[in-house]
Formats: C-alpha cells, sequence, structure tokens
C-alpha cells in the first residue's frame, strides 16, 4: 500500500513537472514572439546572430548535404536500375531532399551546432545572474536576447536549408551521372518535370518550423536552467541541461516532421 | 523633511528546502535615506534585497513599493518600477562577453535615445569616477575582483537611479579604494539623493554613510535605528553585533555611561 502511494506520488510529482515545463516554455515562446514584433527592432543584433547561426553553420550544411545527396544518388540509381527506370533518379533525389532530407538534416545540423550553442550561453547567463542583473535595470531579456536568436533562425534556417538542397542535388549529380553514367539530360528534366511548388513550399514551411522549434527549446532550456530537474547547479547543471535540449530538439525535429507532413500533403 | 517609505517589506517569510531563512521580515525604506543592513555571512541579506528587487516570491508576506505589491504587478509596471533600480550584485554580475565599457554603455543603449558620442562622454566620466580609465577594452575576465565589483558600480550608477541597491560594494577593495568609493557614494547621494539599501561587513566605516542600520539576525530584523541609537542600543543582539565588530572600545564607554 505504502509503496503504490509512493508510486503515484513519483507519477505526480513527474506528471507537475513537465505541465509546469510545457507552460513555462509556453510563456517564454509567447514573450520571445511578441518582443520580435515590437519596436525598435534590434538590427545589428539579428545580424549578428544570422552570422553565428547561419554563416558559421554554411560549411556543415555544405559537408552533409554533398554527402546525403551522394548516397542519395548511390542507392537511387542501384534501386531504379531493378526497374529499369535509372532516367527518374533525378527527381527522385531532388524530391527526397527537397521535401524531407534537406529540412531535416539541417535542422539536425543546426541543433548540434548552434541549439547547443545557445542554450549554454543562455544558461550560463542565467546562472551567473546576468539575466537577473538584465531584468533589474528594466531591460527586458527577451527582447535582448532571444529576439535577435528567434529571427535569425526563422531567416537562417530556410536558407540553410536551401543550401542543402542544392548541394545535395549536386552530390547526386556527381555520383549518379558522372561516376555512374547515368543520363546527364534526364537527370536535370525528370528534375524540372517533377519537382513542383508543393514540394518546395512544404520543405520551406518545414524548415522555418524547425528554425523556431530549434532556437525555442534551446533558449528556453538555457533560460530556465536553474529549473531544469536532475540538472545539478553550476556547470554540470549548464552541461546537462544543453544536453537535454540537444535531444529534445532532435526528437521534436522528427516528432513535427511527420505532423508536418501529414498536415501539408 | 518627512520621509515616506519607498519600499516597505511587511512579514516576509522565505524557506529554501524547508529551511526557514527570513522568519517575518519587516522593514521600510526611507525616500532619500540610506539604509545599511548588516547581519553575520548566510543570513539573508542578499534574499531581502533579491526580494525587493522582485526577483524572488516571499513565501508569503509582502513588498510594497510605493504601496504596490511587486509580486503581483503585470510585467509592464515592473519594468517600470525597476527603471528607477541601480543595481550591484554580490558578485557583480557583468555581462562576461561584454567589454568593460560596453558593459557600462549598456543601460545608456538600451534606456536612453543618447547618440554614441554622449554615451561615450558618460561612460567614460563614471569609469573616472571609480578609477577604472584604460580598462575600456578588457573583458571582465581580465579583471582583479575588486575592478569588477568597481565596473558593477559604475555600471549601476550610470543611469542616475532613484533607488540603488549595493550588495556588498566595498569587498574585496583595499582601504583607499574603499575610502574612495564612499566618498563618491556621498558625493552622489548629495547630487541625487537617491534611496539607497548598502549591506555591508564594513562596519563601523559604513555607518558613516548611513541614515539607518538594521541588523538582520536569525531571519528578523533587529532595530531599524539612526547609527548612532545603533551603536548605543541596549537591546543584547545589537549589542553583541556592535562589540564583535568595532571592539570593546565601544562597549566600554557605554558600559562607562550605565
Ligand atoms: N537559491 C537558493 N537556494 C537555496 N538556498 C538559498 C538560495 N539562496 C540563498 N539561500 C540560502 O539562504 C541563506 C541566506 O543567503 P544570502 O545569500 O542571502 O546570505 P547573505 O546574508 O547575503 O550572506 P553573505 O554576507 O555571505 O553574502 C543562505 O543560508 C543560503 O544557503
Ligand atoms: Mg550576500
Amino acid at each position: 500500500m505504502m509503496k503504490m502511494l509512493g508510486l503515484f506520488e513519483k507519477l505526480g510529482d513527474n506528471a507537475l513537472y513537465y505541465v509546469n515545463q510545457a507552460g513555462r516554455m509556453g510563456i517564454f515562446l509567447f514573450y520571445s514572439v511578441v518582443s520580435v514584433f515590437r519596436p525598435p527592432y534590434k538590427i545589428f543584433p539579428t545580424v549578428r546572430q544570422i552570422y553565428i547561426i547561419g554563416t558559421l553553420s554554411i560549411f556543415v550544411i555544405l559537408f552533409t548535404g554533398a554527402f546525403t545527396g551522394m548516397v542519395l544518388g548511390l542507392q537511387g540509381y542501384h534501386t531504379l536500375r531493378k526497374f529499369g527506370a535509372q532516367g527518374l533518379l533525378g527527381s527522385a533525389v531532388a524530391l527526397s531532399l527537397i521535401r524531407e532530407l534537406g529540412p531535416v538534416l539541417a535542422a539536425l545540423m543546426v541543433t548540434g551546432r548552434a541549439g547547443s550553442a545557445i542554450c549554454a550561453e543562455i544558461g550560463i547567463m542565467r546562472i551567473s545572474e546576468q539575466i537577473d542583473a538584465l531584468e533589474c535595470m528594466a531591460i527586458d531579456p527577451h527582447r535582448f536576447i532571444m529576439a535577435p536568436k528567434f529571427m535569425a533562425g526563422i531567416i537562417s534556417l530556410p536558407l540553410l536549408t536551401a543550401i542543402f538542397d542544392v548541394t545535395g542535388i549536386l552530390g547526386g549529380y556527381v555520383v549518379g551521372v558522372k561516376l555512374l553514367g547515368a543520363n546527364e539530360g534526364a537527370y536535370f528534366s525528370s528534375m524540372y518535370k517533377d519537382v513542383e511548388f508543393e514540394d518546395i513550399y512544404m520543405g520551406f514551411v518545414k524548415s522555418l518550423c524547425f528554425g523556431l522549434l530549434i532556437i525555442w527549446i534551446s533558449a528556453s532550456k538555457g533560460y530556465y536552467v536553474h529549473l531544469e530537474r536532475g540538472g545539478g547547479f553550476g556547470a554540470e547543471g549548464v552541461s546537462i541541461t544543453t544536453t537535454n535540449a540537444v535531444v529534445l530538439c532532435s526528437v521534436a525535429i522528427l516528432l513535427f516532421d511527420y505532423f508536418l507532413t501529414s498536415v501539408l500533403l | 523633511m518627512n520621509a515616506q517609505p519607498v519600499v516597505r517589506l511587511i512579514d516576509v517569510w522565505k524557506s529554501f528546502d524547508s529551511q526557514p531563512i527570513l522568519k517575518g521580515v519587516n522593514l521600510s525604506l526611507m525616500e532619500g535615506k540610506t539604509t545599511v543592513i548588516v547581519g553575520a555571512s548566510g543570513q539573508g541579506k542578499t534574499l531581502i534585497i533579491k526580494h525587493i528587487l522582485g526577483l524572488i516570491r516571499p513565501d508569503s508576506g509582502k513588498v510594497l513599493f510605493y504601496g504596490k505589491e511587486i509580486n503581483s504587478v503585470s510585467k509592464k509596471e515592473l519594468m517600470e518600477i525597476r527603471m528607477n533600480f541601480g543595481v550591484l550584485f554580490q558578485n557583480a554580475a557583468l555581462f562576461d562577453s561584454m567589454t568593460v565599457f560596453d558593459n557600462v554603455a549598456l543601460p545608456l543603449r538600451e534606456r536612453t535615445k543618447k547618440s554614441g558620442e554622449e554615451i561615450k562622454k558618460t561612460v567614460h566620466e563614471k569609469l573616472v569616477m571609480m578609477d577604472l580609465e584604460g580598462s575600456d577594452d578588457k573583458y571582465p575576465a581580465q579583471l582583479s575582483g575588486g575592478m569588477r565589483k568597481r565596473v558593477g558600480l559604475a555600471r549601476a550608477l550610470v543611469l542616475e537611479p532613484r533607488i540603488i541597491f549595493f550588495d556588498e560594494p566595498t569587498s574585496g577593495l583595499d582601504v583607499a579604494k574603499s575610502n574612495e568609493i564612499y566618498r563618491v557614494f556621498f558625493r552622489t547621494q548629495q547630487k541625487l539623493g537617491y534611496t539607497a539599501v548598502i549591506v555591508s561587513h564594513d562596519v563601523p566605516k559604513i555607518l558613516k554613510l548611513a541614515d539607518y542600520v538594521a541588523l538582520l539576525h536569525d531571519g528578523v530584523i533587529h532595530g531599524c535605528l539612526t547609527p548612532e541609537e545603533f551603536q548605543l542600543s541596549q537591546e543584547p543582539l545589537i549589542r553583541e553585533y556592535v562589540e564583535t565588530t568595532m571592539g570593546p572600545l565601544y562597549s566600554s564607554e557605554t558600559e562607562e555611561e550605565l
């Protein structure tokens, strides 16, 4: 009986914690998004964040994009050859990149590079009382720290995804056409024929949502690092919270990907 | 001059992990006056300041700012209240990825419409006042502990606040520097007429600045007295504190009077 009570207590505790966390993350998102739209706009800090989140991610995106495209070319060519449909290689590579892999993989890369950095940065600001100091100076941390990051995330992710898609398509071209000898003309013409506006639109919406999701989760995890359970304190607290943020981001990206696909299809 | 309370704490209780720290704190901060909070380490002095700043909610009791409860006002109102604050945290809480100059300039940039030139001038004024010229481009990690404190003070004073909260402004400073800081406080207080709360272990020197002294002991404020009354108080706790911090000199004086 006592054991049962203990179990229920734990369950209730857990439930409360997660409801609480969801609540504060919701409030966090609300305040941050509102502050993005409130003038005066923070143009210079936003550009700086675009540099940190976007520009500095380009190399990773180019690299992973190229290899993803290359493996798609390789796999696609061998699979399509079984049906004698090598001519469709171009559209197969392009569609899988534009609709799925581009947004998802670019988002996962940015999570690893920028999401973790954002969480750690804000977490350290929290534990060293810098966020309290901002509040006491009547400077809204949402406006001052979060708004530029949110703007930058929403602007960067679609652009990075576009870069990912293009390098991927070129990677597929190198492997499929140059290495394996698929028809060069067919590679591009099938792409022209089969890729429609809806496909690009879907990729665009996804990357936009992922951009928001990454910044939201990593920034709010950092912002509430002192409330993170099992987080410990100080440096270890920040490190555990950062790990949690990256895991949650990645899971959320894949969940949302399914959700968005089913809505947009 | 009939001073009215700017901030009032009424029966504030706060526990951490069911260990009570503040056990019914009552304190009024008078307009234009300097209140010094003293007390042993770990008694909750910093905690009291954080309650007044609205960073921590009391378990029970009220924190009133001009009669308004600081924990139940809207975010916007809280912001407006904090416009009047100048705060030095115990650890200075400088923005560690910004230079000294940017740290001090930040309130001006975010809260005023001053031009770059004016900002530069004001910031340099404050840095000179804190004896920090030449450290503009350093980062907080490159400063000594005492320098960090002084940057924190410069940042707290840069907007000419109406209420200041200084948590141990002179800990970590040498005697000459801390005397200089006290002189700066005195002059700025004369000029701005601000209300001040200073937490300090620097008794008896800090008493020269104080209009009121409050002793925090065991979660309760003992006496919010003028420095003279405080030093001569017969209340055992205050007397013990005065004796331990100022030596037997004072106690023999009071004994002679008896
Ligand atoms: N966030 C917190 N969680 C748990 N306990 C806390 C927290 N903040 C403060 N305390 C406890 O409250 C007590 C008072 O802390 P506070 O920092 O106010 O002391 P203080 O009077 O400022 O001491 P000092 O003179 O050394 O600065 C301490 O025992 C501390 O352990
Ligand atoms: Mg303290």
